[in-house]
């Protein structure tokens, strides 16, 4: 697991230097580029922060109302059959309709749960691995002006469907 | 979407509460979620303009012709109709490159760009061609290198290891994008 750890780490760092040293090769201004392209964040995070407020609240809401644990009491059941664990199974449900929500869904379960704990580890790596399919697919159709989508949301969804169970096997297989 | 479910959930959860004798809690949960939505905001911010900044860089450097090249023969196997000096096929690389990046707002525009040129091309204008499709599958599929929000997320939380995710969110996202890719390739000579 060492192994993982290492490379999980190796990660950021070594990207960086890559784009660096590229930049500094074909002589551009590295600092100048990376200040414009900082500036485009800013603009990016004050436009979802109402999105990301709005479903903050309801999701707390649904957490501290004894809605959620309800939920997911009765989902239990069904669940088991897929092996995900339920606390999951909230943001397995919002990840495909909304990103948003699925952030506020997700920070909810890590919160509850412990950042670093079995569950903080499985709810980060099913928002890192998986899209807001629903979303996706409603914008790139509407785009061209079609209905018939054929086969796209049993491929996209089956896709999501493998990412998270993978992502629960090998999060179980690392802590 | 969130037009219904948004009130619904608040709705739900306050009458849930009023009934459970939750008020309390619930009260308290408004301000709360304000504070780590807040909080949250200022970590992703971190994080977010890091990485925008870094991508600048590259986004200003060879690395996408070399990515470009690296995605030709992936290209041939995905898109087999659409041809190499097609205009198509820069869209479509240049908005796999800027998900791979992590670029977000970059690649929807581009996307939304070669949607239009795949419908130039299609026969059926009502109904997604074979391209179009696997091109919206491909979409729906996070194929992002770094998962930046969710390592702003973690490190928001204090995480002892907030990239700890990197490795099994590749793992995942390879696994679920291949599943999407081949279930797609399978559905399309059946529907």
């Amino acid at each position: 697991m060492n192994a993982i750890n290492y490379l999980s780490n190796l990660a950021i760092p070594f990207t960086i230097l890559i784009i660096l040293v590229y930049g500094l090769i074909e002589k551009n201004k590295v600092f100048d580029t990376f200040i414009e392209g900082a500036k485009e964040g800013i603009e990016i995070v004050v436009k979802i922060f109402p999105t990301l407020l709005g479903l903050f609240v309801a999701i707390g809401a649904l957490r501290y109302s004894g809605v959620l644990d309800f939920l997911i009491k009765l989902l239990a059941p069904v669940i088991q059959f897929f092996n995900i664990p339920v606390e999951i199974m909230p943001l397995a449900i919002l990840r495909p309709i909304s990103g948003s929500a699925s952030i506020a869904i997700g920070s909810d379960i890590i919160s509850k749960y412990g950042v670093d704990s079995k569950l903080g580890l499985i709810a980060s790596t099913i928002m890192g691995s998986t899209e807001t399919t629903f979303y996706t697919i409603a914008i790139y159709t509407s785009v061209v002006g079609i209905k018939k989508i054929r086969f796209v949301l049993v491929a996209a969804l089956l896709g999501d469907l493998i990412g998270m169970l993978s992502s629960v096997i090998i999060c179980n297989i690392m802590s | 979407m969130l037009n219904i479910i948004w009130p619904v959930f608040i709705i739900i959860s306050f009458l849930y509460a009023i009934f459970n004798g939750r008020v309390a809690e619930v009260n308290n949960s408004i301000f709360e979620s304000t504070k780590s939505a807040m909080e949250l905001a200022i970590s992703l911010l971190g994080t977010v303009c890091l990485w925008n900044g870094i991508m600048q860089i590259a986004s200003r450097t060879k690395i996408i012709k070399h990515l470009t090249k690296i995605l030709n023969p992936i290209m041939k196997r995905i898109f087999p109709d659409i041809k190499r000096e097609d205009k198509v096929h820069k869209e479509i690389t240049m908005n796999i490159i800027a998900n791979i990046m992590g670029l977000g707002n970059a690649a929807t525009p581009l996307g939304l760009k070669a949607m239009k040129s795949m419908q130039k091309q299609n026969k059926e204008k009502d109904k997604l061609s074979n391209s179009m499709a696997m091109f919206i599958v491909l979409n729906t599929a996070s194929i992002q290198l770094i998962p930046t929000t969710v390592i702003a997320i973690r490190s928001s939380f204090n995480s002892s290891n907030p990239s700890a995710i990197m490795i099994p969110v590749w793992i995942s996202t390879i696994l679920a994008a291949s599943t999407a890719i081949l279930s797609a390739k399978f559905l399309m000579k059946r529907f």
